[in-house]
């Protein structure tokens, strides 16, 4: 599936919810669901500091597509960081580098984006892509799938 | 207080009738800011379509006006603060630009490297940053009073920190955390025993309790106007007369000055040394304001009905499983910070927003504090005479559903 596919599944999937406790019930499924990052992930590196929360973020490259894993203290935060892997993970560092992601908004989760909400998330986000721009540094240039 | 008071006085407050995610507002976030009355928000508007013009200049009409207000609100401050010298009174920016005004100017006239400044462990970090910044500038050393595990300052190991190469004491009246009232009479008379000055930091105490400078004998005391019901952007240095007249000023500029040449300037008088520039005279006739709205109303009165929610509200949380309170001194403000389990402040926050409640989660600006705690942050609930048990009851019943659904 597209990076896009998957957007829009999500936002599917959020849309059957007019309430926002489903929505974030939703959300902390998801966050306890989140496979635990491995200890040996989980260095000084890896962290991005929020004001009032933090992530860890680790990416690796396997056969060309780029394999996020990550963590979170909060769990609302660790919902929304699950997202963005289902999303981002296993696609080619370009795909990664062009992508808009408009899902979140979409979602009404917009808010956690802020960055007065300061939970590290938008350092986050920016940094799966600086991850998709190091890794097409080092590799030469990669095409898209399907192309 | 009785109920048609409380209904009275919330009815000064146009936005404790706002709506969130369409939930009536449940405003516990007095800590960071407090809500404005109607009175403070006209006096603002007042100032700018009456009288004003530029201060202290101008012998035309409205500029006469607005000095006069300006200087009445200098004289509403120092009465607030029981000092009889007004010139005591400087107005700044705020709680953190007084702060930075003392570290800087009695850094500079009085600190040399391997001298010592005594701070609290539960210091805000603009009573931490600016002390810092002077230790670095000047090779000194922050020495940090410790506290027990209720949150109560260790005045025994506070005594042990002098030496003679201490010079200022730099304290919270109220901890915005732990909302400990700390002995600031007792650390004064220490101090001085010593004979070292004080700085107090008024910025959590000011809303909640009488202050007295004169009693207290403090030698800096410094708080927000937006804290106390003021607008933003004023604030207040209190700082006896003897030190202000000892210390450089902090900026440069008009209305500091009593001659400028290019070869010798020399500075004004107090108060005016300290306020460089056009001074915010809007603001500060609008904290004037501020003040005398919660005097009639009597700090008094104040005090003993956040008291009255301090200890409700202590008494329903209590009631949820796994709960821990965070400060759990004898003398404590309206401040409770809390965690419920090992859930996440920023889930809990983030929830009870959702349900139209407005808390504090996170380090709230004093991140040395937390880490010397070893928790991650706590949700705090800072309550204002305008807050009702009745919203304590629907803070509680959205708290535990919030809790079961991070549960």
């Amino acid at each position: 599936m597209t990076i896009n596919e998957l957007q829009d599944n999500i936002i599917e999937e959020f849309s059957m919810f007019d309430d926002w406790m489903d929505k974030y019930s939703l959300l902390i499924d998801l966050g306890n669901s989140l496979e635990p990052l491995d200890e040996q992930h989980k260095k000084p590196q890896n962290i991005i500091e929020g004001c009032q929360s933090r992530v860890w973020l680790n990416a690796e490259m396997k056969d060309g597509l780029i394999m996020y894993s990550g963590e979170s203290d909060a769990v609302l935060v660790k919902g929304i960081v699950s997202l963005l892997i289902q999303v981002l993970t296993a696609h080619t560092p370009d795909e990664i580098i062009n992508t808009n992601l408009y899902f979140i908004e979409k979602i009404g989760l917009r808010e956690h984006l802020s960055p007065t909400r300061s939970n590290g998330l938008l350092a986050m986000i920016k940094q799966m892509k600086l991850y998709a721009l190091a890794f097409k540094a080092k590799n030469g240039p990669t095409t898209s799938k399907g192309e | 207080m009785d109920k048609q008071e409380l209904i009275d006085i919330r009815a000064d407050f146009p936005i404790l009738s706002e709506k969130i995610y369409n939930k009536d507002l449940i405003y516990f976030d007095n800590g960071a800011t407090t809500q404005k009355p109607r009175c403070v928000v006209e006096k603002i508007e007042q100032g700018y379509y009456h009288y004003n013009a530029n201060i202290h200049r101008g012998v035309h009409f409205l500029s006469q006006k607005a000095t006069e207000a300006h200087e009445a609100a200098r004289t509403t401050v120092a009465e607030f603060l029981h000092t009889t010298k007004r010139e005591e009174i400087i107005f700044t920016r705020g709680t953190t630009e007084a702060i930075n005004l003392v570290a800087t100017s009695f850094g500079e006239a009085f600190c040399k490297e391997g001298d010592e400044i005594i701070v609290s462990v539960m210091e805000h970090h603009s009573n931490i940053v600016p002390w810092q910044m002077l230790c670095e500038r000047k090779g000194l050393k922050l020495r940090v009073i410790p506290m027990n595990e209720h949150g109560e300052l260790d005045i025994k190991a506070y005594c042990e920190l002098f030496n003679n190469r201490t010079r200022i004491v730099s304290i919270a009246h109220v901890s915005n955390v732990l909302g400990t009232v700390n002995p600031v009479a007792e650390i004064i008379r220490l101090a001085h025993e010593q004979n070292i000055p004080v700085l107090v930091d008024g910025a959590q105490a000011v809303p909640h309790i009488p202050v007295n400078v004169v009693e207290l004998d403090a030698d800096f005391y410094v708080f927000s106007g937006h804290k106390i019901y003021g607008p933003t952007g004023i604030g207040v240095l209190y700082g006896k007369e003897k030190w202000l007249n000892q210390i450089p000023p902090y900026q440069g500029g008009g209305e500091m000055i009593s001659s400028v040449t290019f070869e010798k300037t020399i500075y004004n008088e107090l108060p005016f040394k300290f306020e460089a520039g056009t001074p915010d005279y809007i603001g500060s006739t609008a904290l004037a304001e501020a003040l005398r709205y919660v005097q009639n109303i009597g700090l008094d009165i104040i005090a003993a009905h956040e008291h009255e929610l301090l200890t409700y509200c202590t008494q329903r949380l209590m009631e949820i499983e796994g709960m821990r309170i965070i400060g759990t001194a004898k003398e404590k403000s309206a401040v409770i910070s809390f965690l419920v389990r090992s859930i996440h402040p920023y889930d809990i926050g983030m929830l009870l927003d959702k349900l139209g409640i407005a808390v504090r989660t996170g380090h709230h600006c004093a991140q040395p504090l937390i880490d010397s705690l070893g928790i991650p942050g706590t949700v705090r609930a800072s309550f204002a005479f305008y807050n009702t048990k009745e919203e304590i009851d629907v803070f509680i019943t959205a708290l535990k559903r919030v809790v079961i659904m991070l549960s």
